[in-house]
Order: C-alpha cells, then sequence, then structure tokens
C-alpha cells in the first residue's frame, strides 16, 4: 500500500504511523454528559467495511498528521490532506 | 450416525471405504428456532454443540454465510495455551486447554490436539522477571509452567540464535501442555458432534438483517428468508460490526488483517511452539513439516483478506533475528484472516446490549486457543441469560466501568496488540 503525501509525494504505508478513524473528536470535559462522551470518544467504533477517514503520521517522512480516505475493502486511497484544517503543501 | 471406532475403521476397510456417511446433514432452514447462532466457525460451532450438550437446547440453528471454518477457524496458525497473566483472563484459557485435553474423546473426533509445549523466549532481565510473574500467575490458577534458563532452552532449540547481540536468549517460560490442533478438523469434530444431538447447521445462508419486536431481536434475515428465534447469538469474528451496525450498535472493535506463513516441508526440526519475546514473530512445526509461523496484524482497519508486505517483512526479520537459518527457506504460501481487536486485546461474550441478542466477539488474534471455552461460556451465557464465573470478566460495559482486562498493558489502541 503506498500513500501519497500532500508534501512528500508517493510513499510505502511503512513510513507511517497509524491512529485509527478521524472521527472521534475530543468531548469537552466539563459536560454534563463528560462520561458517556469520554467512553464513546475512546472505546467506540464505527469499524465500517468501505471508506474511512483515517489519521496516519508520516513519522518516517515530514511527520505531519494526514487525513487519508481509505476503503478498508480493498485499501483504495481517493483522498489525502493534511489533518488541521487550512494546512497546505508548500 | 454411527460413532467412529476401531470397527468402523475396520468394516469399511473390507468394504472398499465405500460406507462413510457424511459427517453433519446439510441442513435446510426451519421458519424458527429456539436459539441461532450466527457463524459457523469454530466458535460458533461449539456453542451449539454445548448448548445441546450441557443444556439440553436441542432447537438451534448455527448460520454460516459460506462454508462452516471458511473463516478464521480455517486459517489460524493453530496454537493453543494457557499462559496468561491476569484473573479475568487466565482461568478462562486454562478451563479451554482442559476442554482441549479431553476434546476428541469427547467429540469422538480425531482433532489431532498435540501438546508439544511452548516457550516463550525472554532477552534481559526484565522480561526474565515478567515471565517469572506470568509463570506464578498460571500455576495460581491452576496451569503448568517452568521457567527454562539459557542452557535449558538450547538443549530444546539448538538452532536458535544465542549470541544475537541485540536479542540474546536468556531463557523461556515454557508451557508443556500448550500445542497446536488441527484447525479444521476441530471444527469438523464440532459440527458432527452437534449435530449428532439435532442442531441444524445451515450453510452459505448469509445473515443480512434482523427481525426487531420494539428493542427486541426475535430473529434474522437471510439469503434463504427469515428465520424467528427466541435468542440470537454472534459468533462473527471479524464481521461483528458489520451486523452490529443494522442494529445501530458501536462496538469498543476494530477489523484488522493478520497474516499468517508456511515454508517448505522439512525433517522434524522445531520441536514445539517458539515466540520471539522482543518482537513479534512465533513458529511451530506442522505436521506436513512446514514451519508456520506470524506476527503483528497490519495495523490499520481492513476487510480485505489479504495482507500487505511491511508485515511481511517485520515477520522476516523477527523470523531472522532468533532463527536465521528461516533465511534459507522457502515460504510456500501467506494468506490473511479477519480479526475482530478489541480496544483492551480481550474477548467480549455476554448477553445483550439488546434483549435477544448475545455477543462473543473482540478475539483479537488469539480466539483459536479459547473455542472449546468460548463455545461452552457463551452457551452457558446464552441458556442461563447470565455470564458464567469463567467469562464474568469478559462483559461489553467493562470499557464502560474501567475494568478492562489489558492483558498486554498496552492500553486503549487495537493497532498496538
Ligand atoms: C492468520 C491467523 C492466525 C491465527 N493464529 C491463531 C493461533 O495460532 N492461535 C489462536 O488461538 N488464535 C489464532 N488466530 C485467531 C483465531 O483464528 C480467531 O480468533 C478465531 O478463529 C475466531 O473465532 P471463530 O473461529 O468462530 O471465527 P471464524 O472462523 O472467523 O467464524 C466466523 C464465521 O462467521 C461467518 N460469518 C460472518 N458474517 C456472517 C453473516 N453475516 N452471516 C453468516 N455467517 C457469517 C464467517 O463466514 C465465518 O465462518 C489466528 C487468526 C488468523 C487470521
Ligand atoms: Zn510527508
Amino acid at each position: 500500500m503506498r500513500i501519497t503525501c500532500p508534501y512528500c509525494g508517493a510513499r510505502s504505508s511503512h513510513e507511517f504511523a497509524y491512529l485509527g478513524d478521524a472521527a472521534p473528536t475530543r468531548p469537552d470535559p466539563s459536560a454534563p454528559d463528560a462520561a458517556e462522551a469520554f467512553h464513546a470518544y475512546v472505546y467506540e467504533r464505527d469499524n465500517p467495511a468501505g471508506p474511512l477517514d483515517e489519521l496516519w503520521y508520516h513519522s518516517a517522512g515530514c511527520r505531519r498528521w494526514l487525513k487519508v480516505t481509505r476503503d478498508t475493502r480493498t485499501h483504495a486511497i481517493t483522498a489525502v490532506a493534511f489533518a488541521e484544517a487550512g494546512e497546505s503543501a508548500r | 450416525m454411527s460413532r467412529y471406532s476401531v470397527l468402523s475403521l475396520i468394516a469399511n476397510a473390507l468394504t472398499g471405504q465405500t460406507g462413510w456417511k457424511p459427517a453433519w446433514r446439510d441442513a435446510t432452514p426451519k421458519p424458527a428456532y429456539e436459539v441461532i447462532i450466527v457463524g459457523g466457525g469454530g466458535h460458533g460451532l461449539a456453542t451449539a454443540y454445548y448448548l445441546a450438550k450441557e443444556h439440553g437446547i436441542r432447537n438451534i440453528a448455527v448460520l454460516e454465510k459460506a462454508h462452516i471454518g471458511s473463516g478464521n477457524a480455517g486459517r489460524n496458525t493453530t496454537i493453543i495455551r494457557s499462559n496468561y497473566l491476569l484473573p479475568g483472563n487466565e482461568p478462562f484459557y486454562e478451563w479451554s486447554m482442559k476442554l482441549w485435553e479431553g476434546l476428541e474423546q469427547d467429540l469422538n473426533y480425531n482433532a489431532m490436539v498435540s501438546q508439544r509445549g511452548i516457550i516463550n523466549l525472554f532477552h534481559s532481565d526484565g522480561q526474565r522477571d515478567a515471565y517469572a510473574r506470568r509463570g506464578n500467575a498460571m500455576r495460581l490458577a491452576g496451569a503448568d509452567s517452568q521457567l527454562l534458563d539459557r542452557e535449558q532452552v538450547r538443549a530444546l532449540c539448538p538452532f536458535l540464535d544465542f549470541d544475537n547481540s541485540r536479542f540474546p536468549i536468556k531463557g523461556g517460560l515454557m508451557q508443556a501442555r500448550a500445542g497446536t490442533a488441527r484447525h479444521d478438523a476441530v471444527v469438523w469434530g464440532y459440527a458432527r458432534a452437534a449435530d449428532r444431538l439435532g442442531v441444524d447447521i445451515v450453510q452459505n445462508c448469509e445473515v443480512t438483517g434482523f427481525i426487531r419486536e420494539g428493542d427486541a431481536v426475535v430473529g434474522v434475515e437471510t439469503t434463504r428468508g427469515s428465520i424467528r428465534a427466541g435468542k440470537v447469538g454472534l459468533a462473527v469474528a471479524g464481521s461483528t460490526s458489520r451486523l452490529t451496525r443494522l442494529l445501530d450498535l458501536r462496538l469498543p472493535i476494530e477489523s484488522h488483517a493478520l497474516q499468517a506463513f508456511v515454508s517448505e516441508g522439512l525433517k522434524p526440526l522445531v520441536p514445539g511452539v517458539i515466540t520471539f519475546g522482543m518482537g513479534h514473530f512465533y513458529v511451530s512445526q506442522s505436521d506436513k513439516g512446514g514451519l508456520v509461523f506470524g506476527g503483528d496484524i497490519d495495523g490499520y482497519n481492513s476487510y480485505a483478506q489479504r495482507g500487505n508486505l511491511p508485515v511481511v517483512e517485520d515477520v522476516a526479520e523477527g523470523g531472522m533475528a532468533v532463527m536465521p537459518l528461516i533465511g534459507r527457506l522457502r515460504m510456500l504460501r501467506a494468506w490473511g484472516g479477519l480479526v475482530d481487536m478489541s480496544m483492551d486485546g480481550s474477548p467480549i461474550i455476554d448477553v445483550g446490549p439488546l434483549p435477544g441478542l448475545y455477543l462473543n466477539t473482540g478475539w483479537n488474534y488469539g480466539g483459536f486457543k479459547a473455542t472449546p471455552a468460548s463455545g461452552w461460556c457463551f452457551a452457558h451465557t446464552i441458556a442461563k441469560d447470565a455470564a458464567h464465573a469463567l467469562n464474568s470478566a469478559f462483559r461489553l460495559d467493562r470499557f464502560r466501568s474501567g475494568h478492562i482486562i489489558d492483558e498486554k498493558g498496552v492500553g486503549a489502541q487495537p493497532n498496538l496488540h
């Protein structure tokens, strides 16, 4: 599997570290439902068979976090972007 | 169906081997059952068998989308052992070992259970201490263990690289009662024994939806029509999320690919199972002579029943670090399976989370050894609507209550297991 990093170009997935589903976002710890929200954030996953937005860290390259859209049935990658909004390739 | 025995062997030998009957009926689904088990892997079939045998429930169907044993049950590296550490885990796996030891007599089927032993190598003083502690935990739970020093390991496995400067072998934790079992035979044995107790084994029957009454699950939709049931148990390994999604349930599960490899055949070399303590690599030798080995999961969500090359390289590196002769061997085959990685690395056997539904999932890469105890405990859980003491720590709400069973001590990251 090769991932096309917006900064470094197409590289072997070996150069990247995987974090998983990009959807969960850290809940507000002071919200009244924080305990439930943290349980879902830490443990529960959609785990779809199909397209999934996921976080990969280009550890042996530009060392940036990427958001990769990949089909979990075929490993086909349809989109790669920097994970932080507003950041673009230089 | 008649029992297998020396007499049946002789009788069939004298009649040209024409008298053998199929080992189980190819059942057509009935409109309703008392219990439906989804998934005809080892766990599903064992569950049906123990439901019939231990709990007297006879109106049971096992629904399998392809042929039985076509999932992980038919593609694993066949290692059975009970060398776990934690109180929530070790008694369960030791019960599984005990069931393995009596399995062939119980099922009247040769599952080729071979107690050839496992050695977990250690390479540092810290690792020795950790394994000594694990060995003691095993003994406290009634299992066997023995801490071997370097020379004792060398006597058993002279072909290992004892002088590797990065990973010198300092000894190993041995469980002599561990070993391997023939995976297909386990499936076939449970299928035949369950069938003899009246269980319907329905192949080529994919569950595509659920029949609901309010919150409750009261049956399943399948490619062979709707089937109602008082209780529906899921034992579909890496496909659990695909089914629970249809019920709007999110679980602490990710599906990952795990690969295995087999080399060309050799004369007997590896006496038991050997695991490399500093990376992830393990090896045993099959009865046909091939070395069977594997390592980590591919490490990212996958429903593709195949692996990728970085893990092949990683496994080969692990192999070369402990057993350099492996570099002279040709690899014959590599394959992958879908494993259901749970967020603490331990399984889930539980009632619910919806009325009428029962869960058996999260076996990660180690559920084959659990097959007998998993079926035994899941049958108890379904029949009694409550977990048995042996699986009482495997409940789904442990993630909510904080009672996770973090056997490997790596935290809530399935891709690290
Ligand atoms: C390469 C590899 C090596 C492994 N090595 C070991 C090992 O050495 N020791 C060990 O202890 N464990 C090992 N494991 C793990 C072990 O194989 C699994 O944890 C265990 O087999 C899972 O339980 P099961 O046998 O019931 O699953 P499976 O055999 O996967 O059974 C699930 C069944 O459900 C069926 N199914 C799925 N969806 C549906 C549906 N919608 N409708 C109907 N049926 C459906 C599937 O077709 C499948 O047959 C290994 C796994 C892999 C992939
Ligand atoms: Zn990069």
